[in-house]
Parts: structure tokens; sequence; C-alpha cells
């Protein structure tokens, strides 16, 4: 709250700075403004920008990093009694003591006795660092705008070159913003190696990758019950790929055929129509998706394949009956087609692209020797455009592995390395989002080992998409 | 040559017999295109037919209106709260209907089982806020038990057999008996879109997801929006083409196609336990979500700027404009229009994401408008998410019902970028 007023009232004060600024500019040529090197708004400008932007940036620092800041001082020393406690507990009783100060709600644990004597201390010693975090910010802040205003002011002539010192800081501006992207990157990298390094020192990286049981149920008390937990992570993967293969099985004959239909095809009201409809399809979320396949698909799947069964029941296929009569409504079968009905619109417009980029000159040619239209598309505008629709499939595949929701509702929890499509199987992303909701301890294999899917999965897509934008990249340079 | 052999007559033939297969062959492939649309957009009627299908009857609701006696000796004036308000509301609609309440209370047991016990919240805070009321008999209005409405609405049938169904034959009765004499009546749920999140069925609503994904977008919006056109306006117009700026173009193109999930793993891990940003809150949801969206803004701000034609720049720059002033002054407003419908673009999609909102908490339990950006929130898809985990059976309409509102707003928000670029889009 006090960081906004302080904002504010910087806002204010860079306004009037602009203000004196340019009155200043203006002056200095005694009411001749045209002998000014830059327009008057660039004076008040620049030394808007030196009050206002220093200040601004340092007090939205201590705001982004203060919490950090005091938790690690709060930290800094641990009182006997808080040091018996073990270390996720430790976590709950600093988090608490932070909400205290707050004013928010702490958790529900009871504090007696010592503790509750460290608890009140930590509180106070809490409000404490966060009034000096807060009031200092503030301090250094007024201190670096008096100094810009010193600065700026000063330097205000009919010869400075407003415009170019300007322009120089709304440079620095434009760097800023497009590392922006690079810093998510480094961000993302960074935040799924520390953890999976992490988790590979509890969890041997070969036993992740090569190990074919995955059970991560560790005991989060020391009185619970539970096995050592297992992190062979082949179930997954076998999982991910049935999923993602029954999704393209799906997704490329539809969209191609669609594509190829809509480009070479059909007219121009078809497209007008058509084109639209499927990019509906495209923005329907995930989570509707998945919804569609939990309470739809699944129960119609699975009443079709207990018919089937009961239809065998008795006759020479009992075995085979018996099964289909016990398909769940979880089964891979349902998530992967449902996924890919959601890619079909993302097949169809990249391909349409692509088929589009096929120069009309090789269809006329080979209209003109006779072939028939499906012939040209057989035969010259497809493997002109294979490589791109390579591509787009290879998009497509990295999208159906990094699909969480509709997974997640549709095809289960249980860890089967197997490739029954009637099966309920379980995928990465699945296994993420399992780990990662609900309560959470920071330490413990079972949290962390999240990371490690997600870095696997971070690095497969990312060897999908840098080959595919490759590919698409490669083929558009050909035909330009 | 080997072929002026063959007589004309048969070559002509075996053309012929050839080019009628090449015809059904090209009909065939013609009617496979035909056959991928036709199944494509049948997806799409049967996904949005069975939603609203699922969802519209959660927009009608009934309301049952009983006169309720306040027994002053029930009521202890000192502890209002002690009181068991929806006894009293059982048994006055149980003189409505004409009955009796047996000696061990079961038949005002079935009826609160057909109640809301928000009628009972009702009198509770009237008496609170007026004890004179106390003695008195007021008129209560609130709505059925999901159950009961269920009932209604066709869902609950009377020829399911008595002990597979959630009402037995009496409730049913006494259901009717009160449709019939006009003390139950059905309208427009407003409640749905006027209450949030809630554990009965019949009291649950979207408020709370509606103003926490709008808060959220908010977020995202003020920071992908200005660091995507100003990174997009420096990689076009600005940038030297050398080994750093090819490094950010692929970098960027990357990051559009990393799963969603994978932001969600970032921000747990940067913002939640690095930078303690509050977990489950808007303000960490648009972060990641703003993070997600940037390369997508970038490169629908590129496309915009570059089909704004260069004799622009050169004018610009030809009057003496420096390289800044060009871009501001003249190639960013040209391109406005293009950029604003990307950026709507985007924000939709990021309406509609799930996945790494799951991973920052967002999935708690939050029965209340957020206070701000720093508490606890929930958002449109989140909630359809936790809805559809529920197991009762009233919770399956409403989360259809909150997948309709969202479709709305995607609807409206793509309609709305459509409007724009029909509106301003300029051909040079």
């Amino acid at each position: 709250m006090l960081t906004w007023i302080a904002l504010t009232a910087l806002l204010l004060f860079s306004v009037a700075t602009y203000m004196a600024g340019r009155r200043r500019a203006v002056a200095a040529t005694g009411g001749k403004p045209a002998q000014l090197h830059s327009l008057p708004g660039y004076y008040g400008g620049y030394a808007a920008l030196w009050v206002g932007a220093p200040a601004a940036l340092l007090i939205l620092l201590f705001a982004m990093f203060g919490g950090r800041l005091e938790a690690g001082l709060l930290r800094a020393e641990t009182p006997a009694a808080v040091a018996q406690l073990t270390a996720p507990q430790q976590n709950v009783f600093y988090d608490d003591a932070r909400a205290i100060a707050r004013g928010g709600a702490p958790s529900e644990t009871i504090y007696d006795g010592a503790l509750r004597a460290a608890l009140d201390a930590k509180v106070a010693k809490s409000r404490q660092i966060n009034g000096l975090i807060e009031y200092g910010s503030i301090a250094l802040g007024t201190v670096l705008a008096l100094a810009g205003v010193f600065v700026a002011y000063r330097r205000i002539s009919p010869q400075f070159r407003a415009r170019n010192k300007v322009e120089g800081w709304i440079a620095g501006l434009f760097i800023a913003c497009s590392v922006t992207a690079i810093l998510t990157t480094v961000g993302i990298v960074a935040s799924l190696v520390w953890e999976s390094w992490r988790f590979f020192q509890a969890v041997p990286i070969h036993e992740f990758l090569f190990g074919t049981e995955w059970n991560p149920q560790i005991a989060m008390r020391a009185d619970q019950f539970a096995g050592a937990g297992a992190f062979g992570a082949v179930p997954l993967f076998v999982g991910t790929f049935l999923v993602m293969l029954i999704a393209m099985l799906v997704a490329a004959p539809i969209g191609l055929y669609s594509a190829i239909y809509l480009s070479e095809y059909a007219g121009r009201t078809t497209r007008a129509v058509v084109k639209p409809l499927l990019e509906i399809l495209a923005g329907v979320p995930t989570v509707v998706y998945g919804f569609f396949a939990a309470l739809t698909v699944g129960p119609l799947f699975r009443a079709f394949f207990n018919w089937i069964g009961a239809q065998l029941a008795g006759g020479s296929l009992d075995g085979l009956a018996q099964y289909l009569m016990q398909v769940q409504n979880q089964m891979a079968l349902v998530a992967g087609a449902v996924m890919g009905i959601m890619l079909i619109p993302f097949v169809s417009s990249l391909s349409d692209d692509i088929i589009n980029a096929v120069p009309q000159s090789l269809r006329d040619g080979s209209l003109a020797m006779g072939a028939t239209r499906s012939e040209t598309v057989k035969k010259v505008v497809l493997p002109a455009a294979l490589p791109g629709i390579m591509a787009a499939l290879l998009l497509a595949v990295s999208r159906a592995v990094g699909e969480t929701m509709i997974v997640t509702m549709a095809a289960g929890l249980q860890a089967k390395t197997t490739l029954n499509p009637l099966d309920t199987v379980t995928t990465v992303t699945v296994q993420i989002v399992t780990l990662l909701t609900g309560d959470q301890e920071f330490d413990s294999p079972k949290t962390l080992s999240a990371f490690g899917l997600g870095l696997t999965l971070f690095l497969v897509t990312l060897a999908l998409n840098i080959v595919a934008l490759r590919i698409v990249q490669k083929y558009r340079e050909q035909y330009d | 040559m080997t072929d002026a052999a063959i007589p004309a007559a048969s070559l002509r033939q075996a053309v012929e017999a050839r080019l009628k297969k090449r015809h059904a062959q090209e009909m065939r492939f013609r009617l496979y295109g035909r056959m991928a649309i036709v199944v494509a957009l049948s997806f799409l009627a049967l996904l949005i037919g069975r939603i609203v299908h699922q969802g519209y009857t959660t927009f009608v609701d009934y309301q049952i209106s009983v006169p309720v006696t306040l027994d002053a000796s029930r009521i202890d004036a000192a502890d209002p709260v002690g009181a068991n308000y929806d006894l009293m509301v059982a048994q006055s609609v149980l003189a409505k209907l004409g009955e009796t309440d047996d000696e061990f209370g079961g038949k005002s047991g079935k009826v609160m089982g057909l109640m809301s016990n928000d009628l009972g919240f009702q009198l509770l805070k009237m008496v609170r806020e007026d004890p004179s009321l106390t003695g008195r008999t007021i008129t209560v209005t609130g709505p059925l038990k999901s159950d009961a409405a269920l009932y209604f609405k066709g869902e609950i049938k009377r020829v399911t057999a008595e002990d597979e169904r959630k009402l037995d034959d009496q409730q049913l009765d006494w259901l009717d008996k009160l449709k019939a004499s006009g003390a139950v009546t059905s309208g427009f749920n407003t409640g749905f879109l006027t209450r949030s999140d809630s554990t009965e069925p019949e009291q649950a609503g979207v408020l709370g997801a509606v103003v926490g994904s709008l808060m959220m977008l908010l977020v995202t919006a003020v920071l992908a929006i200005p660091v995507g056109v100003l990174a997009a306006t420096y990689l076009e117009e600005f940038a030297p083409k050398n080994r750093w700026t090819d490094l950010i173009e692929v970098n960027i193109n990357n990051l559009a196609a990393v799963p969603s999930i994978v932001y969600g793993l970032l921000g747990l891990a940067v913002f939640i336990n690095w930078l303690a940003v509050p977990r489950s809150s808007p303000l960490v949801g648009g972060l990641v979500l703003a993070l997600m969206a940037l390369p997508t803004v970038i490169i629908a701000t590129r496309s915009a700027l570059k089909a704004v034609p260069p004799s622009i720049r050169e004018a610009a720059l030809g009057v003496g404009a420096s390289r800044t002033q060009t871009v501001f002054h003249h190639v960013l407003p040209l391109a406005m229009p293009g950029v604003m419908t990307g950026a709507i673009l985007s924000l939709a999609h990021a309406l509609g994401e799930t996945a790494p909102l799951l991973m920052i908490g967002m999935v708690s339990f939050v029965p209340g408008v957020p206070e701000g950006f720093t508490g606890a929130a929930t958002v449109l898809p989140v909630q359809v998410f936790i809805w559809e985990n529920a197991s009762e059976r009233g919770f399956h309409e409403r989360t259809a019902a909150a997948i309709i509102v969202l479709l709305v707003f995607m609807i409206v928000m793509n309609l709305a970028a459509i409007l724009l670029r029909r509106r301003f889009e300029r051909r040079w």
C-alpha cells in the first residue's frame, strides 16, 4: 500500500519536473524556443526521466525482492525451540510468523510455551524488517529522485542534445523489453535444471529414465506408512507416447484432408465459412475438451465396449468379452481421441499455409499435362509440401506431448506400461499436475520429481520444435 | 516406336477405361476431403451442443417462498446463532403441506433434504440485524436443494427405482404439491451469476471466478502488452541483424511452443518459492500468463509492423524525424489495430489457460470475490476443473454452465478482435 502511495507521489513529482524542465529550457533561450537543439518537451522529458526512472526502479525492485529479503533476514537466527522442529515444521513456523505480521490467516498449527514466545518474537521481528524495507526503499528512492533533479536540471541549456539523450533512455527500455524473452528462457531452464538436479541427487538419473516402476508415494511424516517410493518414469513415457499416437491417428488424416480440400477444392464461400469454424474449434480452452472427454466421450466409449463385450460373451472370444465388459471410463483411447479433435484445427491450419505456399506454376504444369486434380495433389503438391507437412505434424506431436488438461481429466493416474488403448494410463503432464497440486513439501523427492519430469518434457518439446521450425524455415526459403 | 503398333481402337478403349478409373479416384479423393471437414465440424457441433445441453438448465432455478414463524421460545435473544433455523423452515413447509412431523423428526429431516440451507442463513441474518423480528412470521424466499431442482428439471425421474435415486417417493410427492400450490416458482437463475463458489451446488456461482479471471487478465495485459510491443518494435525497427538478435528471435519462436505446464513450473519455482509472491493470487497467475502470452504478442506485433509500408518510414525520416520519432509518431499508430487484435487474441488464449494455474495453487476453494491482487482467487477455467471433480450431481450442470460463461467471454473477445480488424484494417 505504502509502495503504491510512494509510486504515485513519484509520478506527480516527475510530472512537475517535466513542466519545470520544459520551462527552464525555454527560459534559457530568452523566450526564443527555436534556438533550442531539441523540442522543449524533450528537455522536460529528460529531467522527468532522471527523477522518475531510477527511483521507481529501486522501489519496484525492493517490492519484488522484499519478501525474499525479509524471509532471509527472519531466518538469520533460529531460536532454540524452533531448531528442534523438522524442516517442514520450521517452514510452517516462519510462514505463520510472516502471515501474522501481515495480518493474514496463519495455519492451524498450535504453538505453546517456548514456541509461542519464539513466534511472537519473530512476528515482531518480521514487522520490524518489513517496516525497515518499506521505509528504507522509500527513503532511498527520495534521495535518488532529488539527485536526479540535481543532475538533470543543471544540464539543461539551449545547446544540450536533449532529444538524443531521451532516445538513449528509450533504446535502453527497448533492449530491456526484448531481453525479457531471453530471461524467461533462462528462468525456465534454470529453475527446471536446479530442482531436477536436487531430485537426481535423491534418485539417480538412470533409475529415473530407465526404471519401470512409478510410485512416488513417500511418507510425509515419519509415522506414516508408505513404500520407499519408486521413480522409474518409463510407464509415464509409454503412456504419453500412447496417448500422443492415438491423438495423431485422429488428427493427422482429418487435419490433412481438410487442409487439402480447403486449399485445393473449396470455393471462396466454403473457405469463408469453414475456416472461422475451425478457428473456433482451435480456440476452445483445453479444460472444456477435458470436461467433454470425461463426461461425454468416456461414458460413451465405455458403454460401447461394454455392449460389444456383452454381445461376444459366451462365444469363442469369451476372454475378450469379459475384458471388454470391465472397461472403465478412463482409458487412453478417450484422452487420445479428444486430444486428436483438439489438434485437428492445428494440423489443418498449418498444413493449409504450407500447401498454399507451393507455387501455382507447379499445379498449372501438372494440370496442363492432363493430370486430374487429385493426381496433381498427390504427385506434385504433396511431395513439394512434404517437409513442411512433416514439420507441422512434429509441432502437433509436441503439442500433444505437452497437453495437460485433457489427460488430467480423462486418462487416469495409474502408471502402467501398456500399449493397450483400452487401458488406463497416465502421462508425464498428469503426474506433474498431481504431484504439485495440494499440499507440498519442497524437499521431498516426490515434489522434486515433478521438476525432473518437467525438464524431460521441456527438452523433448524443445527438440521437436527446433527441428520443426528449422524445416519450415528452410522450406519457406526454397520458394520465396 | 512400338506404341504405334497398338490399334487405335484398343488404345482408345484402354484410355477410356483408365480415365473412368482416374475420375472415380478423383471423386473419392474429393469425398475424403469433404468427409474430413464434415467430421471436424460435427465434432465442433457435438462439443458445443453437448455442453449447452448439459448446462442450460443451470440458468433456470427453483425458488421456494415459505412464511416462517420465528418461535420466540426457540431463539435465544442473546445468542441467535444457536437456533436451528433450518428446522424452523422445514416445519413451516410441513405445515404448509398439511403434514405433522413424527416424533423423531423424520419428516422434517426429509424436508430439510429438499431446502437449501440458504433459507436458514437468511433468517439468521434477519434476526441478527433486527432482533425484534423474533416471534413474528416472515416470508423467506430461497433456492431448493439441487437434488430437488434436478427433479423438476427431469434429471431425477420417478420411473427410477426408489432406492436408486436421491429422493424418495414421499419427497417427490411433496415437491409436486409445493409446485402445484405455487410455493415453488421457477425463474432465471441470477444467483449463478451473483454468487461465488460454495460447497452446496445450489448456492454456487461464478462471480468470484469471473472477477478473479478479470483481475488476472488485467495483470497479464498490463505486463505482456507493453513489454511485448516494445520488444517487437525493437526487433523489427531498430535491432541490427546480428547473432544476438538472431538468438532472441529463435528464442521467441521456441518460447511460443513451450507447453504451458512448463510455465507453471517456472512460476512455482521462481515467483512463489524464490520471490515469495503469495500463492494462488491473481498477481502470480497474471505474471505466469504474461510470460506465456509474451511470445504471441511479440509475433503478432511484428507482423503488424511488417505490414506498414516502408514509404511511411522514409517520408517521416525525409522530413527530419529521428528514427524513434518515426516509429512512435507514425509506424506504431498505423500498426496499432493489428497489434491490438493480436493482443486481444493472446489474452483470450490466456483466459482459457488452466494447467499452469494448477501449479501455482489456484485450485484452492475460494468462497467469495478475491480481496485484492495478492489475495486468494480462483479463475473460470480452474473453477470448471474444480467443479468437474465434485461428486454431487448438481455440480455437473454447473460445470457446463461455467463453461458456457467462459465461452461467452472468449467469443466476446474474439468478436472484438474481428471487429477491430474490420474497422481499422488498411490495405496499402
